[in-house]
């Protein structure tokens, strides 16, 4: 699985990020967690608002950092 | 430009008709009674403060020491109920207004009512200086005029709900009220004059050839349970954040409103003082801080002597014109028309500044 988290990397998407690779690790699931700081690739992938989590080419989430609910959702 | 609808994210819980319903009632009776308790707090603060700090503590009533206690003791709870409160109500009403729904407002918008709509959808919709430039680049790929694009990022940053709810708490709903007017007044003017100008050609050329995708849009049927779980939210994130600030903020306050000798700012940052004016903007522009810190100082100042347009222009300057976002903005503005920007936004301010010291 491969999780990408969009964000110029200001205060929410770091939370975001923390968010999700708590998730993963205590899911013990095999997945990258990746950032995505270059606006013109976010645009590409038709994100105009951050924070925002694409999974496996996937948007899930644009423009809130997500609660951990969500993120158990997604990746189970 | 076309968008992708998603039918619906799967952000919320999902929820049964009847359970919203039920739910709902019981929210409304556990919602009239928790604001119930919190105004018969919120009008005893006053009184308890005087309370504690003049019969329980033993200060005395004319002393720097006993007007800096009870300033704080009385102005830390009210303030921060206030927040709490309005953080909560707007988190709610932000809900129904996300920046993908106000880019499609704005993209079928000609300038002039554009410009109007922009700086009031700047109030209610999410937004971040970290995310100005994605959401610059979804406005451009949108086709919202360029003026148009300015007047909400100049209004969104500076006319919020927490800079309103302590120029409120600390200062009375008149200063509040000139703030937001004059604060749209800017956003709206600002961002008209910068349409005018025709600057299309100075935004970085990568902006312009970029090969965007289709816009994702999260289309998300939120019941009302999910609303006020985005006010808790809210609450939970931005109070959360701030309440340092404002607890520091108060306590400098605090500490100017009892030992800084009445008219002591008279001198520098009076009304007669014209130089003051383009002093504070130029001394805001590097000064980076939330309202929930600025105001408080704001607040002090404006008890000893410094004018209202003076104080209003500072306030401006510090939460407007931000190096960091200026820093930000510079991947898809060219240097240019940054200076415009801060140019045309300055000007703002000034008049801003000067009307209101000409006015009280």
């Amino acid at each position: 699985m491969k999780i990408v988290i969009c964000g110029p990397g200001c205060a929410s998407c770091e939370k975001v990020k923390k968010t999700v690779e708590q998730a993963v690790q205590d899911r013990g699931i095999d997945a990258t967690v990746e950032k995505e700081t270059d606006f013109a690739e976010m645009a590409r992938m038709g994100i105009f608002s951050t924070p925002a989590v694409v999974i496996d080419g996937e948007v899930k989430c644009v423009g809130r950092a997500p609660e951990r609910s969500e993120v158990d959702k997604w990746l189970s | 430009m076309n968008t992708i609808h998603i039918p619906r994210c799967d952000c919320s819980e999902p929820n049964s008709e009847q359970k919203d319903g039920k739910g709902l009632a019981r929210t409304l009776f556990l919602g009239s009674a928790g604001l119930a308790l919190w105004w018969i707090i919120y009008s005893r603060l006053d009184p308890a403060s005087r309370f504690l700090t003049y019969d329980l503590f033993g200060l005395s009533r004319d002393s720097h020491l006993g007007d800096t206690v009870q300033f704080f003791i009385f102005e830390v709870p009210k303030v921060m109920m206030l927040l709490t409160l309005i953080v909560f109500i707007v988190g709610i009403i932000r809900s129904f207004f996300t920046q993908e729904r106000t880019r499609r407002y704005l993209a079928g918008k000609r300038e002039s009512a554009g410009n109007v709509m922009a700086a009031l959808l700047g109030i209610v919709t999410p937004f971040c200086s970290c995310s100005a430039v994605p959401l610059f680049l979804g406005f451009v790929q949108a086709g919202v005029p360029l003026g148009v694009t300015f007047s909400f990022l100049i209004a969104a940053p500076m006319v919020n709900e927490i800079a309103l709810v302590l120029l409120y708490g600390l200062l009375g709903w008149k200063v509040a009220a000139i703030y937001l007017t004059s604060g749209l007044i800017i956003a709206m003017v600002a961002g008209w004059i910068i349409g005018r100008l025709h600057l299309d050609g100075w935004i970085e050329d990568w902006v312009r050839e970029m090969r965007a995708g289709e816009a994702v849009v999260m289309e998300e049927k939120l019941t009302w349970a999910d609303r006020i779980e985005r006010g808790r939210i809210a609450v939970r994130d931005i109070v959360g954040k701030v309440w340092i600030y404002v607890v520091a903020g108060i306590g400098v306050g605090a500490a100017i409103h009892g030992y800084v000798p009445e008219d002591f700012m008279a001198a520098i940052m009076g009304k007669d003082a014209w130089w003051s004016v383009p002093a504070a903007v130029l001394v805001g522009i590097p000064m980076y801080s939330n309202a929930a810190g600025i105001v408080p100082i704001v607040e002090a100042l404006l008890g000893k002597g410094a004018a209202l347009g003076t104080v209003l222009a500072f306030m401006m300057s510090v939460i407007a014109l931000s190096l960091p976002e200026m820093v930000i903005l510079r991947k898809v503005l060219k240097p240019k028309l940054i200076a415009v920007f801060i140019a045309v936004v300055g000007s703002g301010i000034l008049f801003t500044g000067f009307l209101f010291n000409m006015l009280f």
